[in-house]
């Protein structure tokens, strides 16, 4: 059976740096960050004091107020971004393609705030105080169903669950089910809103993030020998995936072809990385034999790149690994220098960056790499933007639990 | 203070998303004003909070109108 190719045809986004896909790879060519300390709630106590927030979102341009007052914040995000990708992709939703369009989004923690709020209810009120949105306002999968509810997608309808690899797992799993002929097209991709009190302090107790407080804007240093940690982001990336005739049949702009996607497991620790990098390099190497390209066709690689010591270090063993020779021509950099980590819709962001940086031909800057670590000596695009022909791109993830995820995409 | 019906207007305009000129004392919440199972709840819930009383799932069931909530509240706090 001959492979149904998958492109790229609609973008949305919702991100520390922007409300928008444009506003947002906009900040991201000009190396703006998107930190700041934390106002939503009071941190006193708390070893880190700040986060990648979302900035004067209108959820009323998307959103009825009767509706969003049942999704958390996570649930915004991803609607905004899917309702945005949806927009974009021109696709005309018919009585006849519905049930050939579904919906992939996924969540790496979900509903933290809002079950922070109902456990409080509770505590306070007892049973009779917990809401019936509870559950339906905080649960993962909830994106999925209210976007398929009010654009009446009828195919599968899914959220995959797997920490900072969710955003590309969503995408991959997603152009596999239109490849094998399980939907036509596919709205995919992850949202995350879990900077509540409980979720900064629970990074915060697993030393995973930067605890540099006096300068939010230069905390996220993925490579730079100062590096301490990530930076907690909050947003949502989601894209339409569509198979390539059917695309083509209606005229559609495609952005990117996806044209490879892999994964493996570590089988190693709870959230430290294998220190080789074994693990993430397995899957690049899957990614890569499912694209059936050789290694020098890589062009740019938006890595996982979280900034944290052990984590800079194994990405750039498996780099070296998988690309050989090639490992030192590509163009690398994190974006995540800009935007933090957006945990499960850090897949979403960076793939539809990734597919961008095809699209306008430049590769974005990893900004605050000041002293590259000695272990780190690949070329990681600091600073600026950096403009150069660029025809394929492989976006990394790799979450607690060992769980890893590459997609590569092809220029048009 | 306001009065038990303007209370009881307010809340159900909150919770249900709905214009005040379109919550008269007649509305039914689910036939009228778009209301579903689970917003029922949350409504009767908003309606405890509002006036401190604590109102039992059978005699809940039975509030399915402005007017009927407006009656519920002012004979229990007879």
């Amino acid at each position: 059976m001959t492979k149904r190719r998958v492109v790229v045809t609609g973008l949305g986004m919702v991100s520390p740096v922007g409300n928008t896909v444009a506003e947002s790879w906009d900040n991201i060519l000009a190396g703006k960050s998107g930190a700041a300390p934390i106002s939503h709630f009071d941190t006193t106590g708390f070893s880190v004091t700040f986060s990648a927030p979302v900035k004067d979102l209108n959820l009323g341009d998307y959103l009825s107020p009767k509706d969003a007052r049942k999704m958390d914040p996570f649930i915004h995000y991803g609607m905004v971004a899917g309702i945005q990708a949806l927009a974009d992709s021109g696709l005309e939703v018919t009585e006849e393609n519905a049930p050939r369009i579904g919906v992939a989004i996924g969540s790496g923690i979900g509903g933290l705030p809002g079950i922070e709020k109902g456990t409080q209810a509770y505590l306070e009120g007892g049973p009779r105080k917990v809401s019936p949105f509870y559950v339906p306002s905080n649960i993962i999968n909830m994106i999925s169903g209210h976007l398929s509810i009010r654009y009446g997608l009828q195919g599968p309808n899914i959220a995959l669950v797997t920490a900072c690899t969710t955003g590309t797992h969503s995408i991959g799993e997603a152009g596999r089910i239109i490849e094998y002929g399980d939907a036509d097209v596919m709205v995919a991709g992850g949202a995350e809103m879990a900077t509540s009190p409980t979720g900064v302090a629970g990074f915060a107790s697993a030393k995973a993030l930067s605890t540099r407080n006096d300068a939010p804007e230069r905390a996220s240093r993925p490579w730079d020998v100062d590096r301490d940690g990530f930076v907690l982001g909050d947003g949502a990336g989601v894209m339409v995936l569509e198979e390539y005739e059917h695309a083509k049949a209606r005229g559609a702009t495609i952005y990117a072809e996806l044209i490879g996607y892999g994964m493996s497991g570590d089988a190693y620790h709870m959230t430290a990385p294998s220190e080789d990098g074994s693990g993430a390099a397995r899957c690049m190497e899957n990614a890569l034999r499912n694209a059936a390209i050789n290694v020098d066709q890589v062009n740019y690689i938006n890595a996982h790149g979280t900034s944290t010591p052990a984590g800079d270090i194994a990405e750039t063993q498996a780099i070296k690994r998988v690309l050989g020779d090639h490992a030192r021509k590509v163009a690398i950099s994190s974006t995540k220098s800009m935007v933090g980590h957006l945990l499960g819709a850090a897949g979403g962001v960076e793939a539809i960056f990734s597919v961008l940086s095809l699209r306008d031909q430049v590769a974005p800057p990893t900004i605050n790499l000041d002293n590259p670590d000695p272990a780190c000596d690949l070329d990681y695009v600091p600073h600026t933007a950096r403009e150069m022909p660029l025809e394929v791109a492989l976006s990394n993830s790799f979450g607690f639990g060992g769980t890893n995820g590459t997609l590569i995409f092809k220029r048009p | 203070m306001s009065s038990v019906e303007e209370r009881v207007k307010k809340i159900v305009v909150e919770q249900l998303g709905v214009k005040e000129d379109e919550v008269t004392m007649e509305a039914s919440f689910v036939d009228d004003l778009g209301a579903d199972s689970l917003d029922t709840v949350e409504l009767v819930m908003a309606l405890e909070e509002e006036f401190k009383t604590e109102i039992p799932d059978e005699e809940a069931e039975k509030i399915t109108t402005v007017q009927q909530a407006v009656n519920y509240v002012n004979a229990s706090s007879e």
